[in-house]
């Protein structure tokens, strides 16, 4: 690897995987804000405005790590690669002009407003700016997983005489239907995310017994939304995401589910590990016929499996591929079952008594972000060899003029201030949630 | 076409010399002017609300590179690998000083991030600074592109030079001063007290070491590369933009005189807006000039992306930027006036 392909993948990998488990809370707990803020001016309750501006102090360190570890997301791009850039800027490049120029500003500015403005503005306006804040931080997601889904599923180009991607359709690119799938399957899971961390602080606070207004309102907000994303997010827009894998991406599709010989009835994998040498699944649970009933709506449908592909068009790392699938569809599956637990509990007032429930709900805010992550890992590993799907391999696109020595500079740079910036973050926001909501800042 | 978007990236940059710009020169001199927590938290609160809007200008400006002049994204951004990394963990540090100082009252936490603060954002200034003056001076562009440039080789700017030479330095050092009078400035329109005195007293140094260093770096310039004097002469519209800039540097003067804040602010940014729009302006039609052999040169004609495209682009960009004057419009109405922490003004 003295080209450095590899120190250039873990670097990129490392730092978005980073990156998102910043605005995977952000762009969710946005929505959240505006709740709490429109609640307090229909209630006239201050207790509305106080839980806001607890979440807006824990919105604006998330926000800032996100900004400045998303920075180096687009700079990589031109930096690490390069030749990815030479060849799909032209039309990659459109969705990300287009989120700094209709995103970023509307987020950042009126991040400022909602942060420093509230005493000027009152109410009203403030929540009007919430609003906007919110809808800046949905933007950017869009425009970001537009890029993305050219990268899985290319329309709307054409490849010129001067071998790169040329423009051929803007609507095409920008309502790519593979974007539209993954958006709203996104939203859900940020959703998720921040239900489950709004829910979770609420019930540590009902545990210790103290700011038991607020932590209520954390609760019922955060089980209502939790329950309705976490659905959400598996039906109808996971299945629609996995539809598209199923359509444009077959033998991506095997390999997620592990499924090595083809056929119709195919089965789904619960648990098993998959022995590519010897292509098979090991100590594996199924149920007949459901893989086929996902992929295509029946039982009896056919579903290629990888023995169908040759070899050199398998996904590179198929084990880490299939266990990234099943860790997000099966944490996925126990959402559902915890936040409908809860949901039971709070529609008959029993919430907040229900110790050994609260702790669940406590302990369980991991387990989003590793969803989220898992399902990010899917899809990029499932891309591979691609960087563009069926246009661009991998091992063609990055920066072969940069010394390797330079890269590995780098990422051990990125790995060292993350992991700094990490412990202190931690201790930041920990720090807020013993406050509480009540003491002054 | 290629004109047009040169344009408006020169325009974008220009403009976040201008805004971002005054961040760091609130942060340069922060330590300085702000002594007490009290008027350090003064200090934030004035930027508080906009430095992260105004570093939008920097990742808007990259990404309609991107699409415009997708080969000068490529080759300068993989080219210039080091600096733009240790670009990237400056502005790490830089936004998250900011942030992290409020969260917490221990005083050794808030010196700390203060010192984060004024550090990275000297850096920054002395960085992009020089980052200019290698855009002038020209880089070893080869035929398959442009390799990994070293930070610093013997700090000449011949064939070998690095992204640091004297020359570049230079520039740095230039904008880094020119940023701490821009900084202050700013400060002084939005603060009172003893933060609007000590940043008025510390600005007039600062703005005559900014022309001092202006006229060394532009007599450099006609050293190293002529042809920007040659390219300015016979474009007379680029006359306009050194018109901005001596307009400024006679308004950097005059008005603190006269006790009139936003004035001397505004004469700050209209120096810095024309010094970079008559550089980029001088440089075109050049992205990157090869040192090695001119005809390997980036150029706005031969790296503009397809035009069908960019007719699109320039629909939704006409757009934005109306947007963003709406933003900034409402942004700046609504914390006008003098800010105080203590106030409610910061969060």
């Amino acid at each position: 690897m003295s080209d450095g392909l590899v120190w250039h993948r873990i670097q990129f990998a490392f730092t978005i995987t980073y990156h998102y488990l910043f605005p995977q809370l952000t762009m969710g707990l946005a929505l959240f804000l505006v709740i709490f803020k429109a609640m307090a001016i229909r209630k006239g309750d201050e207790s509305y405005n106080e839980t806001a501006r607890f979440w807006g102090r824990i919105f604006a360190l998330n926000f800032a790590m996100g900004v400045v570890t998303g920075i180096p997301m687009e700079f990589q791009f031109g930096t690490n690669w390069s030749r990815f850039s030479k060849y799909s800027g032209e039309v990659v490049g459109q969705a990300l002009a287009m989120e700094g120029v209709f995103a970023f500003f509307l987020e950042s500015t009126f991040l400022g407003l909602f942060l420093f403005g509230e005493r000027r503005l009152g109410p009203i306006r403030h929540l009007a700016v919430t609003i906007a804040l919110a809808a800046g931080s949905w933007l950017s997601g869009y425009f970001i997983i537009v890029s993305n889904a050219f990268m899985q599923h290319p329309v709307g180009y054409r490849l010129g005489e001067d071998g790169v991607l040329h423009l051929e359709s803007f609507t095409a690119f920008m309502l790519n239907p593979w974007a539209l799938w993954q958006f709203a399957h996104n939203m859900m899971a940020s959703l998720v995310t921040s239900s489950f961390v709004v829910t979770a602080v609420g019930a540590y606070w009902a545990l210790l017994g103290k700011h038991l207004r607020h932590a209520k309102m954390c609760m019922t907000s955060g089980v209502i939304v939790g329950l309705l994303s976490s659905i959400l997010v598996a039906f109808p827009t996971g299945d629609g995401a996995g539809k598209m894998v199923t359509r444009h991406q077959p033998v991506t599709l095997a390999a997620m589910e592990g499924l090595f010989e083809g056929g119709p009835y195919a089965e789904l994998a619960i648990i098993g590990q998959p022995d590519v040498a010897g292509r098979r699944l090991q100590n594996p649970i199924v149920v007949p016929g459901i893989l086929s009933f996902l992929a295509y709506g029946s039982f009896g449908s056919t579903v290629h499996g990888l023995n169908d592909f040759p070899r050199e068009e398998w996904p590179h790392n198929i084990e880490l591929l299939y266990y990234s699938y099943h860790i997000m569809a099966g944490l996925g599956t126990i959402f559902i079952l915890v936040m409908g637990v809860a949901a039971v509990f709070l529609a008959r007032g029993r919430l907040l008594a229900a110790r050994p429930l609260l702790w669940i709900l406590l302990l369980a805010f991991p387990f989003p972000y590793i969803a989220t992550t898992a399902g990010w890992w899917t899809a990029e590993l499932g891309r591979q060899p691609w960087v563009i799907h069926g246009l661009m391999r991998t091992d063609q696109s990055h920066s072969d003029l940069v010394n390797t020595g330079d890269v590995v500079f780098t990422l051990l740079g990125f790995a060292g201030m993350y992991l700094l910036l990490s412990m202190l973050f931690v201790v930041q926001v920990l720090r807020q949630i013993d406050r509480g909501p009540v003491a002054a800042h | 076409m290629d004109s047009i978007w040169f344009t408006i990236i020169a325009g974008m940059l220009a403009g976040y010399a201008v805004l971002d710009g005054f961040d760091f020169g609130v942060g340069i001199i922060y330590r300085i002017v702000a002594r007490t927590d009290a008027e350090r938290r003064d200090a934030l609160a004035a930027i508080g609300p906009v430095w992260d809007g105004n570093e939008v200008w920097l990742i808007a400006a990259g990404g309609v590179l991107f699409v415009a002049f997708p080969k000068v994204y490529a080759t300068a951004f993989s080219g210039f690998y080091m600096a733009l990394n240790i670009v990237l963990w400056l502005l790490i540090l830089r936004g998250l000083a900011i942030e992290f100082r409020l969260h917490q009252e221990n005083p050794l936490w808030r010196e700390f991030w203060d010192t984060v603060f004024s550090l990275a954002s000297a850096s920054l200034a002395i960085v992009f600074g020089a980052t200019m003056g290698n855009l002038i001076r020209g880089v070893p562009l080869k035929e398959r592109g442009l390799s990994g440039m070293a930070l610093f080789t013997n700090f000449l700017p011949g064939r070998d030079a690095g992204i640091l030479d004297w020359y570049t330095c230079l520039v740095g050092l230039l904008t880094l001063v020119a940023l701490a009078g821009h900084g202050a400035f700013y400060l002084a329109w939005r603060t009172e007290g003893a933060v609007r005195d000590r940043s008025l007293a510390l600005a007039r140094p600062a703005w005559m070491a900014t022309i001092l260093l202006w006229a060394a770096a532009t007599a450099a310039t006609a050293w190293i590369q002529p042809s920007v004097f040659s390219n300015i002469a016979s474009r007379p519209w680029c006359l306009g933009f050194v018109g901005l800039s001596i307009a400024g540097a006679w308004g950097v003067f005059a008005f603190p005189k006269r006790g009139r804040d936003l004035a001397a602010f505004l004469s700050s940014s209209a120096f810095l807006f024309g010094a970079v729009a008559t550089a980029l302006a001088g440089n075109y039609p050049f992205w990157l000039r090869s040192t090695l052999d001119p005809g390997l040169s980036l150029t706005a004609s031969n790296s503009i992306s397809e035009t069908q495209g960019m007719k699109i682009a320039l629909v939704w960009w006409s757009i934005g930027m109306v947007l963003v004057c709406g933003y900034y419009t409402y942004l700046f109405r609504s914390m006008r006036g003098k800010v105080s922490a203590n106030s409610g003004d910061g969060y």
